[in-house]
């Protein structure tokens, strides 16, 4: 294994967030609070407790998904995408790393900067709701799971795309619809039984329960199926890159 | 000695069809300066693709000091330094940081000492801090060349380095090559000046339309294909060559006033001596001589036609 080279490219994908920081950091965490002001304290005051749970706290681990799952497509795509648009991927692949290694490069920095922005996002609402975290484990569980699940999405993306309109349609077109019909905002259990049913259909609807009950043991479908699902996910996006580097896919001619 | 390069058969056919490598042949010796010549699309790009691994191949296999490119990839492609055509750069990041970044992808352990040494040889280590954009499109080029040497590899592709250079950064640049083979570095080069193969190689390879049609040790290259021209100028013009030089097939110049004698360096007899009698018998007076020799240019160019 090619330690070296992995850390190179983590380390390298991680500056540019830091340099980026406006975009990478402060302009999600800022998007996230005017969120909470809008849903949390204004229509928020107004919407009596969902099973036992505030609703500003109860939308908490819904944003926090929210914004990972966007940023995590978004940083794994961009940051595959970015050497293909400007040429320097010919420096990557005739490296002496496996694609695996490749893989464990982009996806590992985009993954660790969706957990930062998803722990930045916690700590912001944290000061504005009051906040309970019954199982601290699980929840750092499904934000890991999910971050690298999403990313391995954004690595697909970013290798699919043929411009830069194609890396926005994705995070634009699904996921944020979604992620804001996945049960972010409210419990399926409020819809009319025929949108319940839609709703299934939805995985992010299993990301953001299974996530929620790690805060409040509020859940719209139990914490095995959310774990089960998020797992058939990710061994899907694995199953993609697999085949991707095997056929070379958008790489290799 | 075993080559250090091994190309066997290779052929790549694009999914567009164009068949970019047709069973190519070549061997590079350690330690030599080779110079693939070829014109737009001959294949000198997919060929350095495909030894460095950016192509895949169609058929045929290629090993680097004994290792194959696909089964050891890590250990041929530890010792390739790749300097690409196109002037490809990560446009936000400083100098330095994207030259230790290529170190550190080739699994080399972090040495500033190597990566201060390879810039200042560059003339880039006061720019270290630049960010690339800043950079002008030679600076660009030798920065390539930077990350390309940054993780000491043993062998150098350098895909068209002078392109868009200026003449004096092309002159700092082949010194450099020098010395880099002074040091025990395999070069591979493909160049669009000729005189530049010609100035720089031990041995040239000619392709085109995918065949690698000739390879060359250049001073036999020059010996063996080149050939000489006698330029005489005539002290009286003449409107013909008079029959009793017929044999030698001499051709008129500069509207008669040049006489021109085109003869072939191999031969044991050049014929030279006897021309010049006959002309004496003739009654010609000539002013001054002079003799050419083709340029690798010339035979470059006489070879392409002939292949096609």
């Amino acid at each position: 294994m090619n330690i070296r080279a992995i850390w190179a490219i983590y380390k390298f994908e991680m500056a540019r967030t830091w340099r980026t920081l406006m975009q990478s950091i402060i302009s999600p965490v800022l998007s996230t609070s005017l969120y909470f002001v809008v849903f949390g304290a204004a229509i928020g005051s107004r919407i009596a407790e969902i099973e036992g749970v505030a609703y500003g706290a109860f939308i908490v681990p819904g944003l926090m998904m929210m914004s990972l799952l966007t940023q995590s497509v978004s940083n794994a795509s961009f940051g595959i995408y970015f050497p293909r648009f400007t040429g320097t991927i010919y420096e990557i692949l005739s490296a002496p790393i496996s694609f695996f290694e490749i893989v464990l490069g982009y996806v590992g920095a985009a993954a660790t900067k969706s957990i930062l922005l998803g722990l930045i996002i916690l700590a912001t609402a944290s000061v504005i709701v009051p906040l309970e975290i019954r199982h601290p484990v699980w929840m750092m569980g499904f934000l890991v799971l999910t971050a690298v699940t999403f990313s391995l999405l954004g690595f697909i993306i970013g290798i699919w795309a043929d411009g830069f309109e194609q890396l926005q349609i994705v995070p634009l077109l699904v996921i944020t619809p979604l992620a804001f019909l996945g049960g972010s905002f409210y419990s399926l259990d409020m819809l009319p039984p025929l949108w319940q049913r839609i709703s299934l259909f939805n995985p992010v609807v299993y990301l953001i329960s299974g996530f929620r009950w790690s805060f409040s043991e509020v859940s719209d479908v139990s914490v095995g199926v959310s774990v089960a699902m998020t797992m058939g996910f990710l061994g899907l996006c694995l199953t993609v890159i697999w085949w991707i580097f095997r056929t070379g896919y958008r790489l290799k001619s | 000695m075993d080559p250090i390069i091994s190309i066997r058969n290779l052929s790549k056919t694009y999914a567009t069809g164009l068949e970019a490598l047709r069973n190519v042949d070549l061997d590079i010796d350690r330690g030599e300066i080779f110079a693939l010549l070829g014109p737009n699309g001959a294949g000198k790009t997919t060929l350095i693709g495909i030894v460095c691994g950016i192509v895949n191949a169609t058929a045929g296999t290629v090993s680097v000091d004994g290792f194959d490119i696909v089964r050891d990839y890590r250990k041929t492609r530890a010792r390739i330094g790749l300097v690409p055509q196109e002037l490809t750069t990560d446009a936000f990041e400083s100098v330095l940081h994207t030259v230790t970044f290529s170190r550190g992808l080739f699994g080399k352990p972090a040495d500033p000492a190597h990566i201060e040494r390879v810039l200042r040889a560059l003339s880039l280590w006061d720019k270290r801090d630049a960010r690339i954009m800043t950079l002008s499109g030679g600076m660009k080029r030798r920065l390539l060349i930077a990350k390309a040497l940054a993780h000491e590899p043993d062998i150098l592709f350098l895909d068209e380095p002078t392109a868009g250079v200026d003449v004096s950064l092309r002159q700092d640049m082949w010194n450099l090559v020098r010395r880099m083979r002074e040091t025990g570095v395999t070069i591979i080069l493909t160049t669009h000046y000729i005189e530049e193969a010609e100035d720089m190689a031990d041995r040239i390879g000619i392709i085109n339309g995918g065949r690698l049609i000739l390879v060359e040790d250049k001073a036999s290259l020059m010996l063996k294909l080149g050939r000489k021209r006698l330029v005489l100028h005539l002290a009286e013009p003449l409107d013909a060559v008079p029959p009793a030089l017929a044999a030698y097939d001499l051709q008129l110049g500069a509207g008669g006033c040049e006489l021109i004698y085109t003869y072939d360096t191999r031969k044991e007899r050049t014929g030279i001596t006897a021309l010049l009698n006959d002309i004496r018998e003739a009654g010609i007076g000539f002013r001054d001589l002079h003799t050419t020799q083709s340029s690798l240019e010339d035979i470059f160019v006489d070879l392409v036609k002939r292949s096609q």
